[in-house]
């Protein structure tokens, strides 16, 4: 079968995003994290763009544009911003190693891919990876997520899980509607800002930005 | 008019956040939340009789969904955010006057309440899956600040805990409606109708089951974070202890209904479209779960809030599994469950403000003999135990009789189940509550009067919804769970 060259390319971006999550995973540094996540941004930007040229939907145009506005640009940008005025550089330590996470992340991979695997079989095509690397990326962001002690590290790590649901979004499915695209967007600019004032509150209190001192809370 | 009834509802909370925004550091701003609160609850009002009247009908090029069963919802939501703001008035007065609070988080405090209210009836009567995740979400974010709002160490671990843990729930909820995007678009084509709850209905049969299993897994994993179903709860006793005692009122009361209707409605999606009772068993089981590992916590708990907020995942959980069970008296119970526990949670911690604020410590050891100072907060607040226990004649009474006997016939294997766990909660609270109540006092009276009104008004309907429940009320709620099926 002849597999046309948008839909070849696409799959190229889908792989290049997993191995983009893979990087963030190992990556321990505060400024290479934001700089991968702007770069998953553009990836994902690109491959809208393309479902967008491959398919004439022109409302994928605007997501296309959003994505590469918002994730690209703003949100790293704040991202930058935010920690240069906190001061945090290095992300001292995760709560396991980085060969075991990587680990980890592998049988997660495989367990998205058998998991997607039913759903696969009904999409056209090309399409079929695509669901399994988008739930993988979902699912590596939140290993992130949980492995993670600083508060800014675990932010990326929540932008970056949005970017793979919206990788789903709009190359499993060509696309939400319009309004629940724009919904969503808005909805992550106001969570990226509530986060920036939720650092300073937590330096203020604690002065610093490691989430240990926030286990107090326990039943007792 | 059904367009103008519900743009009213929805833009009074709209245009209430967008006034306190400007004037919520005024001293007439508690007055004002109060009021938008108000006009509210009679917008539901007027939507509530046109539904019961003319049936479930779409607004707005089919957007928005009205039908019993989210209208029920919606007055119930209005009515508890409006004495939640009645009560809110004199209970942050006195934070003020205790110097917990400042101005500037009384003005965030006010205008994030009337954008909550709204992000939640949002949520309620949208048609699109996609919004109501939305507005889920936005619910979440309106609130996150408010749960922080002390500022206290405690106060921001709550919050922090509350933002991450909903966001990753959440964010599972997203990836469950895109599933279920994916699948409907191959029956409706794409664009704009296929996240329609009303078309999707139509066409539930035709949907692809292999595609809306895993997407309902995600959804439920996902929403059932927000309803605080175990093992997903453990924001829930956090972010209730440390916020705000009306902030807990609404969480409690208001926000795990909401996101439990989204679950509603994806469950009538999925097994319209296995043709089995796959969604409704799993329900079951995190319902029964929930209840069980909450009625055994309660034990361990020394915070009152705390407490309650466990008592909450136990009574979502017993809803869950009422819907989980199906059928016309189990949706008929698990309905009445869920209005009489909003009332009821409210109303209690409406009681349990008062009383902190008189003692100054929410640790139950050191609250001793409230009905010595004040015989009205002693008694609310036992009253309110004894209807949250389920005691006869108040109406919990009557939901959770309900749900036992269907689910005797039906399910005996998870009797045991429920009668142990509602046992354990009953002597877990009943022994906590008994010496805060009776005994020897430690409080001090306050600064401004406490508002008891909404405290025995909601105590009030509950008991009568014991006693007598109204015959369209009874009509109502019967054809809502008829829809549900």
């Amino acid at each position: 079968m002849q597999i046309p060259l948008t839909l070849q390319f696409i799959n190229l971006l889908a792989a290049l995003l997993l191995l983009i999550a893979f990087a963030m995973l190992a990556q321990r540094r505060i400024l290479s994290l934001i700089n991968l996540f702007a770069w998953q941004g553009a990836l994902l930007a690109l491959s809208t763009f393309v479902v967008a040229y491959s398919t004439g939907q022109h409302h994928l145009y605007y997501s296309a544009g959003l994505t590469l506005l918002l994730k690209v640009l703003l949100l790293p940008w704040l991202l930058h911003r935010l920690i240069r005025k906190l001061n945090v550089r290095w992300d001292v330590e995760t709560m396991i190693n980085i060969p075991t996470t990587m680990l980890v992340g592998i049988a997660l991979v495989i367990f998205a891919f058998n998991l997607a695997a039913p759903i696969s079989q009904l999409a056209e095509g090309i399409t079929r990876g695509l669901i399994g690397i988008a739930l993988a990326s979902v699912l590596l962001s939140m290993l992130m997520m949980l492995t993670r002690r600083k508060a800014v590290t675990q932010v990326v790590a929540f932008l970056s899980l949005e970017n793979g649901l919206f990788f789903a979004a709009t190359s499993a499915t060509q696309g939400m509607p319009l309004v629940v695209e724009l919904g969503i967007a808005l909805d992550v600019l106001v969570a990226t800002f509530i986060f920036g004032i939720f650092f300073f509150q937590i330096r203020e209190t604690f002065d610093s930005l490691d989430i240990t001192n926030m286990e107090k809370l326990k039943d007792d | 008019m059904i367009d103008v009834q519900l743009m009213a509802l929805l833009l009074i909370p709209l245009l209430g956040g967008v006034l306190l925004a400007l004037f919520g550091s005024r001293p007439w701003a508690a007055e004002l939340n109060s009021l938008m609160s108000f006009f509210t609850f009679i917008a539901s009002a007027f939507l509530t009789m046109r539904v019961i009247d003319s049936g479930p009908q779409v607004a707005f090029g089919e957007q928005f969904f009205i039908d019993q069963f989210n209208v029920f919802l919606v007055a119930l939501t209005a009515f508890v955010a409006f004495t939640t703001s009645l009560f809110s008035r004199p209970y942050m007065r006195i934070e003020q006057h205790h110097g917990k609070l400042s101005t500037g988080m009384l003005h965030l405090y006010y205008s994030m309440y009337q954008l909550f209210t709204f992000a939640m009836l949002i949520a309620l009567t949208t048609n699109n899956m996609g919004i109501v995740w939305v507005a889920m979400e936005a619910a979440t974010l309106t609130t996150v600040l408010l749960v922080s709002l002390y500022r206290t160490p405690a106060s921001l671990e709550a919050a922090w805990k509350y933002f991450i843990l909903c966001g990753v729930g959440i964010a599972l909820a997203l990836f469950g409606t895109i599933l279920l995007y994916f699948a409907a678009e191959r029956v409706l084509g794409e664009g704009g109708t296929a996240l329609l709850w009303t078309h999707l209905n139509e066409v539930k049969g035709d949907l692809e089951p292999t595609v809306l299993k895993l997407a309902f897994v995600f959804l439920l994993v996902g929403y059932g974070t927000k309803v605080g179903l175990v093992p997903l709860h453990s924001w829930l006793p956090d972010a209730h202890a440390e916020g705000p005692t009306p902030v807990s009122a609404v969480l409690s009361g208001l926000l795990l209904n909401v996101a439990f209707c989204a679950v509603v409605r994806s469950k009538v999606l999925v097994d319209g479209s296995l043709g089995t009772h796959f969604a409704g068993n799993l329900m079951m089981g995190f319902g029964l779960l929930s209840v069980a590992v909450a009625s055994f916590s309660l034990f361990r708990q020394r915070d009152i809030k705390r407490m309650f907020a466990y008592s909450s995942i136990e009574h979502m959980g017993l809803i869950t599994f009422a819907f989980g069970m199906g059928g016309p008296v189990a949706t008929f119970a698990g309905m009445l469950h869920m209005t009489v526990h909003s009332l009821t949670k409210s109303a209690i911690f409406f009681a349990v403000g008062h009383a902190v604020q008189k003692v100054g410590t929410q640790q139950m050891e050191n609250i001793r003999g409230l009905l010595q100072v004040s015989p009205t907060v002693g008694w609310g607040l036992a009253l309110g135990t004894f209807a949250i226990l389920g005691m006869p004649p108040f109406g919990v009474f009557s939901s959770e009789f309900l749900i036992i006997t269907t689910a005797m016939h039906s399910y005996p294997w998870a009797t045991p189940v429920l009668l142990i766990s509602l046992g354990v909660a009953f002597a877990a609270i009943f022994g906590k509550i008994q010496p805060v109540v009776f005994g020897e006092t430690t409080a001090k009276p306050l600064p401004h009067s406490p508002a008891l009104v909404p405290v025995f008004a909601h105590l009030l309907l509950v008991l009568m919804l014991g006693l007598y429940m109204p015959p369209y009320l009874a009509d109502w709620y019967r054809q809502a769970a008829a829809l549900l099926g």
